[in-house]
């Protein structure tokens, strides 16, 4: 059970407090309700560049890192195709650094020439370094166009294609900063050896004055429902041939979330998971497979993917697959099975919930997705799912219309 | 409000650190335990560790390919019993083979501690590396090898190693196809019973346990001498390093981007200039307000990230800078490297980026300890070197009280670019 007070500033601004004064550390966590999902189609890439210009100097502080290092601090930021997050751990003496420097920048960027020019190339080889030099590394990218048609999600974060953010512009960044990064569309959330009371004058002071901003209401094109399989096949320099399967699932708020994330994990979590079991230790048709999905907002994708053991054919490989999902949607599974993914997911909450810097960012998680108060919840979530549900679900699924499949060949 | 006036910070140097005390237990037969308690959560990590990593191999490969198959069958039960027992309580049985340690870290909810102590037990006394599963390692093992082998950056790690400890030294041997075949059961057996006893095991245990943790450590560890007594003789060997220092290799025609290391040999632990370099390697390439980051990302943009790190070996320790920059900047990337080592031999470092360093050690130090699983990692760390929590207080010292002067000396000493070796993986 983890404790927190809730409270809204005048402007909109959400503030969650946490407190735990076992530490000596304080957190804060700063959520924007922007990903790469409201981006325009044309300008990929650009929530998650924007994120790297968050660093490059707010109006009244021309350096972001210096003082907050000068103040015994660390700090980190993502941007998914939902949201964008920002983190600052230091002494908790020295939070009020941390919401001089979070305040003044979402006051108002610098919006600097030079950094935007410094940072498109920073951006650009993280690019390459994840997506374009490395075996393998297009996959999502062709993953997701062929997977969606309509939805957003059918670019990556970090953007669908290198010109997006080469061609960024500086009025671009201006209008999507005071477009998005508003007080009425974050959310802060501080934990760690602070009190309540404490929080709410900082925030006050810091925050209080700043302009609430147009609350974004977010209409995303729908992905329609998908009535036949997609496939695709590729050719690249790689040592092993690879399968990726996906399938639309639900999104994060949907009841029918669990019951699929619990399916993942009987497939692909921990070694004695039955695609480990099977495909890998007994058919010995793959050297690895995976069965996971990222969690989106919106509806994701459950992937499957292995490599294939060298001399396996793909047809082979991949109909052992399909048996798998369909002893899934032919027998009920056992109860002991069942208690063992639930067992799972408590104990993957628990070890979470250890660290102080995912506590506040999982608050203010879940409040993003309506509720802080979603979070003391979720396991019961997990609790109530039945075998029958999952074996429902299965059947949904995997159906066959609903695949998206890449034949990833090794060319040699 | 003047919103460019900073508020009031503490300084690093008045936080008063205090690494919280371990409590020790011996367990009948002798091994000791070291314990970490903390009720806070209801989380248990417990950690076996053994002098069994690289340095003892008599054939490559062995350690870390013995340290993975003992969870892989016992004479009771197969791997897959096995692994269905951890998963089905929700817990992690991780095992790993470093160069001179190898471990066993079970990760649980306190509530099924009783129940996993007996898997721990089997797979710690009672592994009979099945061949069957031998078999299955290499292959799966060898098919990763063959997809990391078209990294740059895997490819870098493997020769700026090799460069500076030579392919014979435990520091620089690296997995090959053919050191995967050469594997045997009884090799992997004859490491086991030689390196994984009970006279050679220490015992780490962190978080809420239960009450009668340390009868039930005592009930499965503590009762036999299992696999009998065994000393390790652990001298050190001669390392061999490259006589060239220039290294350019092309491991992929197409590859956009460059595995960039510029690396040298450094003093280990116990030498004085270590603690101080720790903080030399901070201010260089060691945080990302660092000189080489600010430079050759923040300004030119050459890269996504660029660190220098100091290597934790026992023997003899290496600086090594390490990034991946684009194709057609990893010249320059390395020009502005030894720039960057010229600049701190040749000025004294501001006493507001040194303040700043000295603030952000420390403040990253305190975030460290934070709880009791890494509270006991730090143990840890000082208990396998045969060293005590002076050493600790000793670095954090040195953090407070080094000067520029000392900074600049300890520079020119080995900042020299000359004494770097430096290699580009395209």
């Amino acid at each position: 059970m983890i404790h927190y007070n809730k409270f809204t500033l005048a402007n909109g601004l959400r503030v969650i407090v946490h407190e735990d004064h076992t530490t000596p550390m304080a957190v804060i966590n700063v959520l924007y309700d922007v990903g790469a999902r409201d981006e325009n189609p044309a300008q990929t890439g650009f929530a998650h560049l924007f994120e790297h210009l968050m660093f490059g100097g707010s109006i009244n502080i021309p350096s972001y890192d210096e003082p907050l290092q000068m103040a015994g601090g660390e700090n980190n930021a993502y941007t998914t195709s939902d949201l964008t997050n920002y983190y600052i751990q230091l002494p908790a003496e020295n939070i009020e650094t941390g919401f001089w420097l979070e305040s003044d920048r979402m006051l108002s960027l610098a919006f600097d020439e030079k950094s935007l020019d410094v940072q498109r190339k920073v951006v650009s080889e993280e690019f390459k370094e994840h997506y374009i030099n490395k075996p393998y590394g297009d996959v999502w990218h062709k993953m997701r166009e062929l997977s969606y048609t309509t939805h957003p999600y059918r670019w990556m974060t970090i953007g669908k294609e290198l010109s997006h953010i080469e061609n960024a512009k500086l009025e671009d960044v201006k209008a999507f900063f005071f477009k998005y990064y508003r007080p009425i569309n974050a959310i802060l959330s501080v934990g760690g050896n602070v009190t309540v009371d404490q929080v709410k004058a900082l925030a006050e002071k810091w925050f209080g004055d700043i302009p609430s901003g147009e609350k974004y209401y977010r209409n995303l094109p729908v992905e329609p429902a998908q009535t036949a399989a997609h496939k695709l096949e590729v050719k690249a320099n790689v040592p092993l041939d690879a399968l990726y399967k996906c399938y639309h699932m639900y999104a994060r708020t949907d009841k029918r979330y669990y019951a699929a994330d619990l399916i993942s994990d009987i497939l692909g979590g921990g070694s004695s998971s039955r695609l480990n079991q099977v495909l890998v230790k007994e058919k010995k048709l793959f050297s690895n497979i995976e069965c996971y999905h990222f969690g989106s907002l919106d509806a994701g994708l459950l992937t499957i993917e292995g490599k294939l053991v060298k001399g396996v054919k793909m047809k082979d490989a991949e109909k052992a697959i399909q048996q798998e999902l369909e002893k899934l949607q032919q027998e009920v599974i056992s109860e002991r099975e069942l208690q063992k993914v639930k067992n799972r997911v408590e104990s993957l909450l628990a070890f979470e919930d250890m660290s102080l810097l995912n506590r506040a960012n999982n608050l203010a998680f879940y409040e993003l997705l309506g509720d802080a108060a979603l979070m003391n919840r979720e396991f019961e979530n997990y609790e109530v799912v039945t075998a029958a549900e999952i074996h429902e679900e299965a059947k949904l699924l995997f159906d066959e219309k609903n695949s998206n499949t890449i034949y990833y060949y090794a060319a040699n | 409000m003047n919103r460019t006036i900073a508020p009031p910070i503490k300084d690093a140097v008045d936080f008063d650190i205090k690494l919280k005390p371990y409590e020790q237990f011996t367990l009948d037969n002798g091994i000791p335990v070291y314990v970490m308690k903390s009720d806070e959560q209801e989380t248990l990590q417990l950690e076996l560790v053994f002098p069994a990593g690289s340095w003892y191999e008599s054939e490559s490969l062995e350690a870390t390919a013995t340290n993975f198959l003992m969870k892989n069958g016992t004479s009771k039960h197969t791997s897959q019993q096995i692994n269905e027992n951890v998963d089905y309580h929700g817990a992690y049985l991780n095992r790993n083979a470093y160069h001179e340690n190898a471990t066993y870290t079970l990760h649980c909810l306190t509530k099924h501690t009783e129940v996993l102590l007996p898997v721990l037990q089997e797979v710690i006394l009672d592994p009979i590396f099945p061949e069957e599963e031998l078999n299955l390692y290499k292959q799966n093992q060898k098919q990763k090898l063959a997809v990391n082998l078209l990294k740059c950056d895997f490819v870098g790690n493997r020769f700026i190693d090799k460069y500076l400890f030579g392919e014979f030294h435990p520091y620089g041997r690296v997995s090959s196809m053919m050191a995967y075949d050469a594997l045997q059961p009884e090799g992997l057996q004859a490491f086991y019973k030689k390196h994984y006893t009970y006279n050679n095991c220490k015992i780490f245990v962190a978080g809420n346990l239960p009450a009668n943790m340390i009868p039930l450590l005592n009930q499965y560890f503590g009762t036999t001498k299992w696999n009998g007594d065994t000393h390790l003789v652990k001298l050190d060997l001669p390392i061999q390093p490259a006589e060239e220092k220039k290294f350019r290799i092309f491991n992929d025609e197409n590859g956009v981007q460059g595995a960039v290391r510029v690396a040298r040999h450094f003093p280990n632990r116990y030498h004085p200039d270590f603690p101080k370099m720790l903080v030399l390697n901070t201010i260089f390439g060691g945080y990302f307000g660092s000189r080489l980051m600010s430079n050759i990302r923040e300004e030119k943009g050459y890269t996504y990230g660029i660190y220098s790190q100091l290597y934790n070996f026992r023997q003899t320790s290496a600086l090594n800078i390490q990034t991946e920059a684009g194709r057609d900047v990893c010249e320059a990337t390395i020009d502005e490297i030894y720039k960057e080592l010229l600049r701190l031999q040749n000025e004294p470092v501001p006493k507001e980026e040194l303040d700043l360093v000295r603030n952000y050690m420390i403040g990253s130090i305190l975030g460290d300890l934070d709880g009791a699983f890494q509270l006991i990692q730090r143990w840890k760390n000082l208990i396998l070197n045969d060293l005590d929590e002076n050493y600790f207080y000793n670095n954090i010292k040195t953090i407070k009280t080094i000067t520029a002067e000392e900074l600049q000396q300890l520079a020119k000493q080995y900042f020299t670019p000359g004494d770097f070796y430096e290699l580009v993986v395209i």
